[in-house]
This record gives C-alpha cells, structure tokens and sequence, in this order.
C-alpha cells in the first residue's frame, strides 16, 4: 500500500472540504477500500475517514421511514431490530467485517455481489448524499459504478417500512459474498423485487416478478415466469442458467417467508 | 510522522505511525506484541482478530491511526496478571483446540467477542460467529469444543 495523509473530521462539511482536493478519497470501515490500496489498485493521496462524524452514525425510524447513517456499521444494523434489513446486515461477511463496515461505504462501492444493493432497489429507498436525494431506480448504474459524483458523500439512506419483506442470499461459501441474493418488499402501492449477484449488470428489478407478485403475493404466482440467463454472470461458482434458475428459487423462498 | 495515543491491554501507548500503517503493524513491529498474527493479510483469515473498544476487529483491515484514543485488547491481554492463561486460553489447551497454533489468537479473541454477548451459546451460534476465522489444522470442531467449555465456565 501505497502511503498517503490521513484526516478525520468530526463534521460532513469538514469532510466534505477535505475530499475537494485532488486524489482525496473518503474512508468508511475500510473493510473494502484497505484491502484494494494493499492490493494497489487505489491509491489516493489523502484518505478522509468518516468514522469520526457522529451525524453519519445515526439510526431513526418513526414507523413509516427508516433512516440509517451512512457511517452505520452492519452489526448495528443487525442488532437494530428492523426486520429484513437487520438480518441481512446480520449475514455480510463475518463478525468483524460487520463491525467496521457501513451501508455508505457498501452502496458507493456498489460491488455486483454486494448485499446492501438489493435492499436498497426493493425498497424503493432514497440515498441523501450531502448535496441532494438519489432515488434507488436513478442510483446503481451498474457493478461498481454509481450516480455518485467524486468526493460526493452518502450521508444517510432512507427505507420506506414496507408492510412485509424479507431476503434470500445463496452464499458463495468461500467469500460469503452473494452468489445470488434476492430481497422482496410488500408495500400498499405494489411488491418491488431486486437481485443481487446475477448479473453482469450490477443489481436489477425483476419486473416481471414483481406484476406477478404485486396481483398474488404467493410462491405459486412465480409458476410459469422464467429468467433469461443471458447477461448473468459467469464464473467458478456457478454458470448463467444456474444463476438465472437461482433467482426464481431464492424470489419464491422470500415470498414464502415475508 | 502523525503521532497516536490509545491504550493496549490497559496500558496507554503513544507511537509515531504513517498514513498507511495497520493496527496489525503497529501492535507488532512497534508494540512487540506478537501475539497478533498475521496469515492473510488480506481480510479472509481472521488470525489478526483484535477487539477495538470492546468489538472484534481485523487488526490488518483497520489503520492505526483509526483506533487513536481507543481501549485495545490483544491476545496478550486474555492471560491472568499472574501470567497463567486465561479461562478462553486454558479451554483451547484443555480440549485440544490448537495444533500449530497460527489461528489461536485470532480464534480466541473472536470467542471472547461472542461471550461477551451471549454468555451460553449454542453450537450453531458458535460456528456462526468463528465464520471469518480459518483454521488449517484442527477441523474447528475442537475449537468449537473449547468454545462451549469456557462458555460453561464463565458461565
Ligand atoms: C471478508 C469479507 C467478507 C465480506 N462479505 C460481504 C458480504 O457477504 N456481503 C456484502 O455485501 N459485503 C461483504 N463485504 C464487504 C463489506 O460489506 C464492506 O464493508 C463494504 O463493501 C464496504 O464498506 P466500508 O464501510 O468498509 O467501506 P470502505 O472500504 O471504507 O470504502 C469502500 C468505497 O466506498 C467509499 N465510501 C465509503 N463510505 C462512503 C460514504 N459514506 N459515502 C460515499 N463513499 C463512501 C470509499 O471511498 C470506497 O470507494 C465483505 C468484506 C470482507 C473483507
Ligand atoms: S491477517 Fe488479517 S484477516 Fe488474515
Ligand atoms: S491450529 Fe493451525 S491453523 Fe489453527
């Protein structure tokens, strides 16, 4: 690793300031960035943490809306209490991954395996950076890639509380990243389905899923709809047909445990 | 060179560090506190476990100057004052949960991590909380063994 200047401000505009210079680059649990700066595949000159801004480190819900700091580690998020989303900050990674890691730092990486991605799609969520709101549809924008502008922060995500919900995640056993993840949200206005770790797009809708579900929110109304495999993913781990196949079990599992 | 300050194993130290030197590096190369091991060094193995203000970490995923005014445990810090090794130590001795030993401290400071809270946990539990812990020798299930025995002490 290459070395670098090291800050950590107390306030988003502090942090904000700091990332304005070149090749600055924001810090979140590390969990992700230290190992590619080791690997020197990044190499900034400043790293500005964010692990000092109390603002970003704030959980709220007031029932309707759940609004998680940016700088919110997964275990609290897994020890929160809040249904889907806590159990499946629960299952990233392993417990000392969970207890540096934060929801800003998954969602600007953005990482196709990633599970944070597919809560955020299903839930229609809202990401708050610290110049303006991104509605989920308009955020991911493929693997790795985000509308996140440079030095732009993610300040906190907001999850409208749906009325049932839950996550499916087939491990990848070695890196316990997703091999195929599918997260499904029940809300009065319809059912919003997203899938993670297929395909070579980043996380996606399955739309037409989500009209099935939203006119019968059972298994049984999956009967039928197949997933093209093209597009999915191709590795080690498994082929496209048995990623797309996936998709369809791990979506029926989720509308069973909602 | 930034300067940090935090306390290891209750003792306050104060070292001269870079940007980029791990918590891992610092414990070791500028502390001598060894114990710490380093396997991977790429956030898989979980040898260099540490707990940064009660919450395990890995040591060589988290900067030095991240952990600036914290309480840092090492595996140095799970002995008796009189040197004797501790209830989590002396479990792993007992019930065969080492052979080489390279992931030991790793292990124990990740079961200390889960007894701190959850103080009776079952197998499964266990499992799941030793998960980014990897062990070459023993097959973890002697470990896990270990594990329920200093549970059952502690109690
Ligand atoms: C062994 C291991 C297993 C893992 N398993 C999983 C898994 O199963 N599922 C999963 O989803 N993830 C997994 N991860 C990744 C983990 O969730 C990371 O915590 C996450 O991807 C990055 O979060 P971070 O806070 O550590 O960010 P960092 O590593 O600090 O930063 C990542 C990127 O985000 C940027 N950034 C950080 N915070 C912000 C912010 N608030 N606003 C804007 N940009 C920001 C950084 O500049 C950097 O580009 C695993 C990681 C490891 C090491
Ligand atoms: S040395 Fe840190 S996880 Fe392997
Ligand atoms: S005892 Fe040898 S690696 Fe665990």
């Amino acid at each position: 690793m290459y070395n670098f200047e090291f800050v950590k401000p107390s306030t988003v505009a502090e942090a904000v300031a700091a990332l304005a210079s070149e090749d600055a680059q924001a810090l979140g649990g590390g969990q992700t960035l230290i190992p590619t700066m080791k690997q020197r595949l990044a190499s900034p000159a400043k790293l500005v943490s964010l692990t000092g801004i109390e603002e970003m480190k704030e959980i709220d819900s007031d029932g309707k809306v759940l609004t998680i700091g940016g700088g919110v580690t997964h275990a609290e998020v897994a020890a929160g209490g809040y249904g889907a989303i806590s159990e499946l900050a629960g299952n990233i990674g392993d417990p000392a991954v969970r207890n540096r890691g934060t929801i800003g730092g998954s969602l600007a990486n953005n990482d196709p395996s990633a599970d944070y991605p597919a809560a955020v799609l299903a839930s229609n969520a809202t990401i708050v950076t610290n110049n303006r709101t991104i509605a989920a549809d308009d955020y991911f924008e493929g693997m790795f890639s985000t509308a996140l502008m440079d030095g732009e922060i993610i300040i906190s995500v907001q999850f409208p509380v749906p009325e049932a919900a839950n996550y499916q995640k087939f491990e990848q056993p070695a890196s316990r990243f997703a091999l195929v993840g599918v997260f499904v949200a029940k809300y009065p206005d319809g059912v919003r389905v997203a899938v993670t770790g297929a395909s070579e797009g980043g996380v996606f809708r399955w739309t037409a899923a989500e009209e099935a579900l939203s006119a019968s929110f059972s298994p049984d109304a999956l009967d039928g709809l197949s997933l093209d495999a093209e597009g999915m993913i191709e590795d080690l781990h498994g082929s496209p047909a048995y990623r797309a196949h996936l998709v369809k079990v791990l979506t029926a599992r989720a509308v069973a445990a909602a | 060179m930034p300067s940090v300050t935090m306390t290891v194993n209750g003792r306050a130290v104060t070292g001269e560090v870079e940007g980029r030197t791990l918590l891992s590096q610092f414990l070791r190369d500028d502390l001598k506190l060894t114990g710490t091991h380093i396997g991977c060094d790429t956030s898989q193995c979980g040898a260099c476990t540490v707990h940064v203000n009660g919450a395990a970490v890995k040591g060589c995923t988290m900067l030095a100057l991240e952990a600036d005014g914290a309480e840092v445990k090492t595996i140095e810090g799970m002995a008796n004052p009189d040197g004797s090794l501790g209830v989590i130590q002396a479990a792993f001795q007992e019930h065969h949960g080492l052979q080489c030993g390279f992931c030991t401290p790793g292990m124990v400071m990740a079961a200390a991590d889960l007894l701190a809270g959850n103080a009776n946990p079952t197998e499964a539990e266990i499992r799941k909380h030793l998960e980014g812990n990897i062990c070459r020798c023993t097959g973890y299930h002697n470990i896990v063994k270990s594990v329920q025995a200093a549970a059952a002490q502690l109690g």
